[in-house]
């Protein structure tokens, strides 16, 4: 199976642009969380902003509040439309989540993928085979739950991307590999993305700007 | 075939049955010889009271009394739906959600009954309408508490799941839909087995009571054919409506999970 993602007209758009001044395509405003405080943040295409923290300050909160899984104040803006104007499950396609935890419904992997459109190394790179679709969820470690949540999720394309946690069950290799699919996705179709980390050197190596959070809102 | 009155008599003699059980339980410590007696004291008492009343309302067919009568009888079941919750609704979604089910699968179904399949004149004599209503309360009360309980207790226990649905992008309808589908299985399925099972297990009481009473068997049957099938329906659409409304009140406009709306 070899299918190239295209990128869209957007990004095509993008990338010119970005020339002169990188566009803004995830505009945050004042978004107070269940924790109480007001975060305002822009992500610009193709950037990976890193967000660290000790446990509990909000991070996992706040990437579910971009997603209106939570309730929250504020608005969220993609691509200079507000996110109150679009239905909650369109928006929860194009801004995806990647949650600390992988949730699985059917007794097969495979019928959890609405798409099985990916390009052939992703797999390999994962440590997986095409077999891998038809395993038994009851049956996958929390290392494969993590590695095939991961391809669902890119698997159904969206346009930003909420990571959290996303190698914190992976060796170190395949750390590694899934570093490089991400960087690869940024590389070639600028997708912006948030990646929640406990680990500095992960963040120091993939993203363009870290920021700390402490007790629901960003101290640098 | 005349009836056979039953004296108190007879009552009594039952009742030395209910307390030779009790004096059995107390001699062994079984611990159930003091609610088996309340409750044996609760039927006399409560029936006694319930005879009496209907005594009066056949008396008088009298559309206020009736009205007056069912509107009692649908709001306590309406209550009784809720008191079999584990995890209730907060505020009044609580006693609307449970009385509004009740409503459609009694209130609608025997007035349907009354109006368009038996017709007595005038359609609400009491002699039809109260016994029907609380035939039809007492029986799907058991399917929409059922389905009900089964539905928040799913989506409760399963809240991360609906979450990983909602996350990849379904909608609220959809990640709910295998929850609600579950839950009105198993509200159904008693019903279900009722019919499949009447006449061949079990002969249904209604016409048990109506052949007791001297009925010929054949009309019994067809009456309890009915009831049957306005149980059924009632405890469908009813249990239907619960949940529908269970997974209107769970969501919001943003199709987010708000289990902070359960108690």
């Amino acid at each position: 199976m070899t299918i190239r993602f295209e990128a869209s007209l957007r990004h095509l758009c993008m990338n010119s642009c970005q020339k002169g001044m990188a566009l803004t395509v995830l505009r945050v405003e004042s978004l107070t969380t269940t924790l109480g405080q007001a975060v305002s943040l822009a992500l610009a295409s193709g950037e990976i902003l890193g967000i660290r923290g000790a446990s509990g300050c909000g991070k996992s909160l706040l990437l579910r509040a971009l997603v209106d899984l939570d309730l929250n104040t504020g608005e969220v803006w993609l691509d200079n439309r507000a996110r109150s104007t679009i239905p909650a499950h369109q928006w929860r396609r194009q801004v995806g989540l990647l949650p600390a935890e992988s949730h699985w419904w059917s007794d097969r992997v495979g019928d959890h993928f609405p798409k099985l459109l990916w390009p052939d190394e992703w797999l390999s790179q994962l440590g997986l085979n095409q077999e891998a679709l038809s395993w038994s969820v009851n049956r996958l470690s929390s290392g494969e739950r993590q590695r095939l949540a991961l391809l669902r999720l890119l698997a159904s394309r969206p346009n930003v991307l909420l990571l959290d946690e996303p190698t914190a069950n992976l060796d170190g290799e395949t750390t590694l590999n899934v570093e490089k699919i991400l960087l690869d996705l940024r590389q070639d179709q600028q997708i912006p993305m948030i990646w929640v980390s406990h680990d500095p050197n992960q963040l120091a190596r993939v993203a363009d700007r870290v920021l700390v959070m402490e007790a629901g809102g960003f101290i640098s | 075939m005349s009836i056979i009155q039953l004296t108190p008599l007879d009552i009594g003699l039952a009742a030395l049955l209910v307390f030779l059980l009790a004096l059995l339980s107390w001699h062994w410590q079984l611990g159930v010889g003091k609610s088996l007696l309340i409750a044996a004291v609760r039927t006399v008492v409560q029936l006694s009271l319930i005879g009496m009343v209907l005594k009066t309302l056949f008396d008088q067919t009298a559309l206020l009394w009736v009205a007056v009568m069912a509107s009692v009888m649908w709001l306590v079941a309406g209550r009784e739906v809720i008191a079999r919750q584990k995890r209730r609704f907060a505020g009044p979604w609580s006693y609307g959600i449970g009385a509004s089910a009740m409503f459609l699968s009694s209130f609608v179904i025997t007035l349907f009954s009354l109006l368009v399949v038996i017709s007595p004149d005038p359609w609400f004599t009491p002699q039809y309408a109260i016994p029907l209503l609380g035939m039809m309360l007492g029986n799907t009360l058991n399917s929409i508490a059922l389905s009900l309980d089964r539905f928040t207790h799913e989506i409760w226990r399963e809240r991360s799941v609906v979450e990983g649905r909602l996350l990849m992008g379904m909608t609220w309808k959809k990640a709910v839909r295998p929850y609600q589908k579950q839950a009105l299985r198993s509200g159904m399925i008693p019903t279900i087995n009722a019919m499949a099972a009447a006449g061949l297990v079990s002969l249904p009481g209604m016409m048990t009571g109506q052949i007791l009473g001297g009925n010929p068997p054949v009309v019994a049957v067809m009456y309890q054919i009915m009831i049957m099938f306005m149980i059924a329906s009632g405890a469908g659409f009813g249990a239907m409506l619960a949940i529908w409304l269970s997974g209107k009140r769970l969501s919001d406009h943003r199709q987010r999970l708000r289990l902070d709306r359960l108690t």
